[in-house]
């Protein structure tokens, strides 16, 4: 493998969005092992303050993408831009993180570009030469390493949480700064931004509570969460929900935690009948205690949590709940 | 409106999965399958379209002779008729020889919408939505909520991170994955299970190029039992008594 590894940044109102700090400190870690230089790329519509922002950290180059047309983020634009700017240069490897914006437009540039697509990676080292790349199958259940069968570049994305932030290095001195003017196409999008807004206003604040007893779909139906409730209320804590709660409107929407709801990080966190998706754990890892309790052994669930009962839960929850009650 | 919505077979989300010799799948003889979950948001979504605008609602599914099933549920949830890749050579394949087999059986049919689900929950690329969109010539948008189909436009929310949304407009023909929460989903009736034997499945062998994508899976392993959950054993009272006792020990309740 020759060329480049880029790390692309994602720009937020002048700013880098956090999970791409997170990516950085993965693709300098890389591009140290392997031996590669190592590129920043941004693209905005004015890309100056993030790409200052990324020249701080120890990176060979910054490549700003800039056009007007790249703000209000769309699809076409964002595959465009990023497409004319790897075919100039011809990167290896081109490291994003796994958010919402990325799984939008990356998807699309891999098939323009017919490049390997390796998305949500919670792996990635330096093997002989090339980088190694885990991802998870079956909702986390399961780890598998990619083999890249061809094209170039390799286009991987990383699992938000999984590498840590604060691994990035500062740059000796600023790296040069490259702006350039995106090349998009005619029209440059296809898509019409009409609004932007926040779902729910005015909603629960659980990032207040102190402790939290969250239900998932495990709880069956909307009649059974009595047995949640009846926990939260004897332990004095906020009841909360996993994504397929709210979206069957057993609980409202802004009691959901995760990537989509609120994140968290109460002292105690209990967990009913929740497997543990990403999605799921992303907002609610940083909690002191995490308590699971869920009849499968192998939920991904039991990875993050520091307390756990392999059980029913109609059995257990009810057990507690006298226990708490009790004092 | 002719509306085509991408469903994949996959197995049931409670299946206890066991790792298959070759360490590249899992082992399937004996698991049972389901339609996966996001894409039964697609299928309902392209239905109540249809039943708002009429035309016609088209389930494709790319996957070995077992996934007829699937197409079999779409049909009798409603669905026009179907179409089915059928190749053993799928599981091997990722989400762009996956999306380039859908293209290619979609191409001739000029739907005028595309729904996917936002993910499979077996390889979960989330990708193959988006693909199929570039490979049709397609605008597209992920991660929708509500569908507003107008003279030629499409309205779309789409969700964004922590809460927040957006409202978009894109030209059809035009292709969307579908977020869960969008609808509640129908069942399947009796009628229309028996409604559905009448309906076409047309099935369109593939040849293995349809495994050949440019990243395979190897060396499946359950992540390394490294969990640090303390596990409290005994019948369900019992251990919740244990569980108890140590809360209390580390002061973390009142
Ligand atoms: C873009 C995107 C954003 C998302 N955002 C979020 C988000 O913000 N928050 C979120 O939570 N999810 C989110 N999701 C969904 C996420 O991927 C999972 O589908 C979801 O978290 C699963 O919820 P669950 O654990 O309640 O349900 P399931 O995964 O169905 O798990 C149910 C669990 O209950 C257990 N169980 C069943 N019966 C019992 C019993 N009697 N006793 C004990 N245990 C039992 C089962 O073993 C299983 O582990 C998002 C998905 C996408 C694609
Ligand atoms: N083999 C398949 N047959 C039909 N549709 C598929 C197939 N694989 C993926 N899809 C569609 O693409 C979506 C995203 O899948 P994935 O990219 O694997 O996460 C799914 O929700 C389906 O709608």
């Amino acid at each position: 493998m020759s060329g480049e590894i880029w790390v692309f940044a994602e720009e937020r109102g002048g700013a880098v969005k956090p999970t791409s700090w997170e990516v950085l400190g993965a693709g300098q870690k890389l591009a140290r092992e392997l031996g590669r230089p190592l590129a920043a790329v941004v693209a905005a519509s004015g890309a100056a303050p993030a790409a200052e922002a990324l020249a701080a950290r120890r990176v060979d180059r910054v490549l700003a993408l800039e056009a007007p047309a790249l703000e209000p983020y769309t699809p076409d634009a964002h595959a465009a831009a990023l497409r004319a700017a790897i075919e100039a240069d011809g990167p290896a490897l081109v490291l994003f993180s796994h958010t919402y914006r990325i799984r939008d437009f990356v998807p699309r540039l891999a098939a323009e570009l017919d490049a390997p697509y390796v998305p949500d990676c919670v792996g990635l080292s330096a093997g002989e030469g090339a980088p190694v790349l885990v991802r998870q199958v079956f909702q986390g259940k399961i780890d598998a390493r990619v083999a890249v069968t061809g094209g170039s570049p390799v286009l991987a994305t990383l699992q938000n949480g999984a590498f840590p932030a604060d691994a990035v290095e500062d740059g000796a001195a600023p790296a040069p700064i490259e702006r350039r003017r995106a090349a998009l196409g005619e029209p440059p999008t296809r898509t019409r931004v009409l609004e932007v807004f926040e779902g729910v206003k005015d909603k629960v604040d659980l990032t207040r509570a102190e402790v939290i007893v969250a239900v998932g779909r495990g709880i069956g139906k909307q009649e059974n969460l009595k047995v949640a409730q009846e926990l939260a209320e004897a332990l004095g804590a906020e009841l909360a929900a996993s994504r397929p709660v709210c979206d069957s409107e057993w609980l409202p929407m802004d009691r959901q935690i995760g990537s989509s709801g609120q994140t968290v990080a109460p002292r105690v966190y209990v967990a009913i009948g929740i497997s543990g998706a990403i999605q799921h754990l992303v907002g609610m890892k940083g909690s002191g205690t995490i308590v699971a309790i869920n009849k499968d052994p192998n939920a991904p669930i039991f990875q993050v949590a520091d307390y756990g009962i392999v059980g029913d839960l109609f059995e257990v929850v009810p057990a507690l709940t006298a226990l708490a009650r009790g004092g | 409106m002719k509306i085509a919505v991408c469903i994949k077979h996959v197995p049931a989300r409670d299946s206890r999965l066991r790792i298959a010799p070759d360490g590249r799948w899992v082992e399937e003889r004996d698991l049972s399958f389901e339609i996966n979950e996001p894409d039964t948001y697609a299928l309902e979504e392209g239905l109540r379209i249809k039943e708002k605008l009429g035309g016609e609602v088209l389930v494709v599914t790319a996957g070995p002779a077992r996934a007829a099933e699937a197409l079999k549920r779409g049909l009798a949830m409603g669905a026009d008729r179907a179409i089915h890749l059928v190749g053993d050579s799928f599981t091997d394949g990722d989400a762009q020889s996956t999306a380039r087999a859908l293209a290619e059986a979609l191409r001739p049919e000029s739907p005028d919408l595309v729904l996917a689900g936002v993910q499979s929950d077996d390889k979960g690329y989330a990708a193959t939505g988006v693909m199929l969109a570039q490979m049709l010539g397609l605008p597209h948008s992920t991660l929708i909520m509500e569908v507003e189909v107008g003279d030629g436009r499409v309205k779309v929310k789409r969700e964004m991170e922590s809460g927040w949304f957006e409202w978009l407009e894109l030209p059809l023909p035009a292709a969307l994955t579908i977020q869960s929460g969008i609808n509640q989903v129908r069942y399947a009736t009796l009628k229309g299970i028996m409604a559905a034997k009448k309906k076409e499945i047309r099935q369109v062998p593939t040849d293995g190029s349809a495994g050949q994508g440019r990243t395979r899976l190897e060396g499946l392993a359950f992540p390394s039992k490294e969990s640090k959950a303390e596990i409290f054993e005994g019948d369900p009272k019992e251990a919740a008594r244990k569980l108890w006792e140590r809360l209390k020990k580390d002061g973390r309740l009142r």
